[in-house]
């Protein structure tokens, strides 16, 4: 189990990332009347066959050929579920995955969101390559980091030049805690 | 809120400066776990503690990277070393403390901490 809901994140991002995905989609959202708090994946990589998108969330199947189980998507559905929340998955062969999470944001069994800062700036400065959109919000406090803005202001100047990954970390930082409102969720 | 407008500045900062990271063959490249096996173990703080540090000391001659399941599970989080011209270097259960002390005492001071590499273990 993971005790994070971010490192799940984090890794069904790394997923898209093995999937050729070029532009990786994240999305949380905390709704505090309603209880809920909603996670989606979303990437333009190669995607899987409704057969597969299935099998996927079965622990005892992987695409990866070093060993026979594969625990990231059930991981997280098992996370979901044993919270009064919902799971689903979306494929398209050639067109990409959309992995949903939704957990009840009171239930005593939901691990806390964890640190989102650190899964955002590890997919963004090691894959420099892929783009992200990013949207954070808490009822109706949000905001989007969106890496292909980042892209056009900064022209040729990478998104792992030292500079520009201190930015984003302040950025992260400083947005979530506005957002938050002071509540640890 | 803070804004996307200080990118402005940082481009301005960099631009000719560009190129100078590139990485070349003398470059040490240390490599993360970072399948479902390493995350759930503890591999993303050990990732940002080592690339931090790198970032911090600007070490242009180190690479620190990602990969997926080295293979290992029970060993996780696993840092390797590739050194040109040497032999890789496994280094089992990381935590945070012991990633930087191999940064210091492996990375720059050449000399590989042997009770955290895999041989250690016993069983390799």
């Amino acid at each position: 189990m993971m005790t994070e809901i971010s490192l799940n994140i984090l890794d069904i991002a790394q997923n898209s990332v093995s999937a050729h995905a070029t532009l990786i989609e994240i999305t949380v959202q905390i709704a505090q009347s309603l209880n809920l708090l909603q996670v989606e994946i979303k990437d333009n990589g190669c995607g899987m066959t409704e057969e597969e998108a299935v099998k996927a969330q079965d622990p005892f199947y992987t695409t990866r050929t070093t060993r026979k189980v594969g625990l990231g998507i059930p991981f997280f559905k098992q996370a979901a579920l044993s919270c009064g929340g919902d799971f689903h998955m979306e494929s398209e062969p050639g067109k990409g995955t959309k992995v949903y999470a939704s957990f009840q944001l009171t239930h005593i069994d939901r691990m806390p969101l964890g640190d989102m800062n650190s899964t955002l700036y590890s997919l963004i400065t090691f894959h420099p390559s892929i783009d992200f959109v990013y949207t954070y919000r808490v009822d109706d406090k949000s905001f989007v980091l969106d890496t292909r803005e980042m892209r056009s202001l900064l022209h040729n100047v990478p998104l792992n030049n030292p500079e520009v990954t201190v930015f984003l970390k302040n950025f992260l930082m400083e947005n979530h805690e506005e957002a938050n409102e002071g509540i640890y969720f | 809120m803070k804004t996307l407008e200080e990118l402005q500045a940082i481009r301005e900062k960099m631009q000719g400066q560009i190129g100078l990271r590139s990485e070349t063959a003398s470059q040490t490249r240390v490599v993360v776990g970072m399948a479902t096996c390493g995350i759930a173990s503890g591999a993303r703080p050990v990732l940002t503690a080592l690339s931090n540090a790198v970032q911090e000391k600007n070490l242009t001659n180190i690479a620190v990277v990602q990969t997926g399941c080295i293979g290992l599970c029970q060993y996780e989080p696993i840092v390797e070393v590739f050194a040109p011209g040497k032999e890789k270097v496994t280094y089992v259960k990381m935590t945070p403390e012991k990633a930087l002390e191999v940064l210091e005492q492996h990375l720059l001071g050449g000399k590989v901490v042997d009770k955290y590499t895999i041989s250690s273990e016993g069983r390799i």
